[in-house]
């Protein structure tokens, strides 16, 4: 993946705060889970996928905040920006709904990520290339347990079913922003340092489309499709999201432990 | 672009005197062990990546294992600790590139998991399952390998929940990644 085309800092910052940014977002909704999963094996499930998530998020942060050379710590990233400086899609600041919802909201992710950080683990910055080189493993088996739980509602009871079902059409209109592409990261696939998001869509539907034959679903084309994520605008969901995220940072401004 | 994989071996200091003293820091930082794992030292896991003299300061390399391992600064302060406690100024640097793998584990590391009730990694990392493959996991108690799994996530980020059939004892199983 690499080339001789240099990317400037500013968009090189962009790209990876957005990815910085799906996964600690995801992370924390993932983390909402702890203590209240049905069976104890989920209750470490969740946190721990959350910890990859989170664990990821830290690591591109901490390279964002070395490349901006601002002074900026992961922290500040984390805790210290208003709504409209996140970046985020909007698929991954969903809140949790039911377990279904849940599961398909981790599969789709994982099955955009994958094959991303495939990409990305040859990316002409050593350390992105780093990072994705332990990510694609970790999101390996994000998507075996998120499709296991797919295939097992899916083809489940009456009422899993209906509730998968239910989860698929909530869904439908976030999937599309994922693989969106822009200035951003066209310059960033020019430089060889990510892969530009619409050439993932193949894969993404190599990954999902065997897991939704087996739980004999069939996925719905959504009437439209939600955007914006990307431009710092959100959903209702995320100031709720990052008011608990925040809340201890902002109530003791500068508290460590 | 990935350097190709290295193994601390590969690593081990030159000879003379500053190789002696580069020697010594390495004993003492490897002898550090995993502090969520205990009955493994960071050598054995292969994240002590390298320990040179640079200045006259022990510098440490370590390789995080999981992106989120909450263990990671745990194993940097005391890495640094030891060799404070072996009488070299020290410094400890984290290494990301190139990503850690459980194919790094040393053949004693993995007896030792194996001995401390732990199933050690498949052998190798590079053969990514396909989805719902199952592995084939022997049970570290007695053998058997008429084992199943329980939760791909376990009681930390780097071990699956498994249990055996034939001698009903659940058991870690230490994930391939």
């Amino acid at each position: 993946m690499a080339t001789d085309v240099a990317i400037d800092r500013e968009t090189l910052v962009t790209l990876l705060v957005r990815l910085a940014d799906d996964h600690l977002v995801l992370g924390h909704r993932l983390s909402e889970w702890c203590g209240h999963a049905p069976m104890l094996e989920e209750d470490l499930a969740m946190p721990n996928m959350a910890l990859d998530l989170i664990g990821q998020a830290r690591a591109l942060y901490a390279h964002a905040a070395e490349v901006e050379g601002r002074g900026r710590s992961e922290d500040d990233f984390a805790y210290l920006r208003r709504e409209r400086e996140y970046l985020n899609c909007l698929l991954v600041e969903r809140p949790n709904g039911d377990f279904a919802q849940t599961m398909l909201r981790q599969l789709y992710f994982a099955a955009f990520m994958e094959p991303f950080w495939k990409a990305a683990s040859g990316s002409s910055d050593a350390t992105l290339a780093g990072i994705a080189a332990k990510a694609v493993k970790e999101v390996a088996y994000h998507i075996r347990h998120a499709g296991e739980w797919v295939v097992r509602l899916g083809d489940g009871t009456e009422e899993s079913r209906r509730r998968m079902e239910a989860a698929i059409e909530d869904l439908a209109p976030y999937i599309d922003e994922m693989f969106d592409d822009d200035a951003v990261t066209a310059a960033a696939a020019r430089a060889g340092v990510a892969p530009q998001p619409s050439s993932l869509r193949s894969a993404f539907d190599r990954i999902v489309g065997p897991i939704f034959a087996e739980a004999g679903l069939t996925f719905t084309t959504p009437p439209y499709s939600q955007r914006g994520g990307r431009k710092g605008m959100h959903g209702e969901a995320m100031g709720f999201l990052l008011a608990d995220l925040q809340h201890m940072q902002r109530t003791y401004p500068g508290a460590t432990w | 672009m990935h350097r190709p994989s290295s193994t601390c071996r590969d690593l081990l200091p030159a000879s003379g005197e500053k190789g002696e003293r580069q020697h010594r820091a390495w004993a003492a930082a490897a002898a550090v062990p995993d502090p969520e794992v205990p009955c493994v030292t960071v050598a054995d896991l292969g994240i002590l990546r390298s320990v040179e003299i640079i200045d006259g300061i022990a510098v440490a390399r370590v390789t995080p294992t999981y992106s989120g391992c909450p263990a990671v600064l745990a194993i940097e302060l005391a890495v640094e600790a030891a060799l404070r406690d072996a009488g070299f100024e020290a410094r400890v640097e984290r290494v990301v590139s190139p990503a850690w793998t459980t194919d790094w584990i040393t053949p004693e590391g993995r007896d030792k998991l194996r001995d401390y009730g732990i199933a050690p990694p498949e052998k190798t990392s590079s053969s990514i399952r396909s989805l719902f493959g199952e592995i084939e996991v022997a049970c570290p108690r007695c053998g058997s390998s008429d084992t199943e799994r329980l939760s791909e996530f376990g009681s930390t980020a780097c071990k699956a929940h498994w249990r055996c059939l034939a001698c009903r004892e659940p058991f870690d199983y230490f994930k391939c990644i």
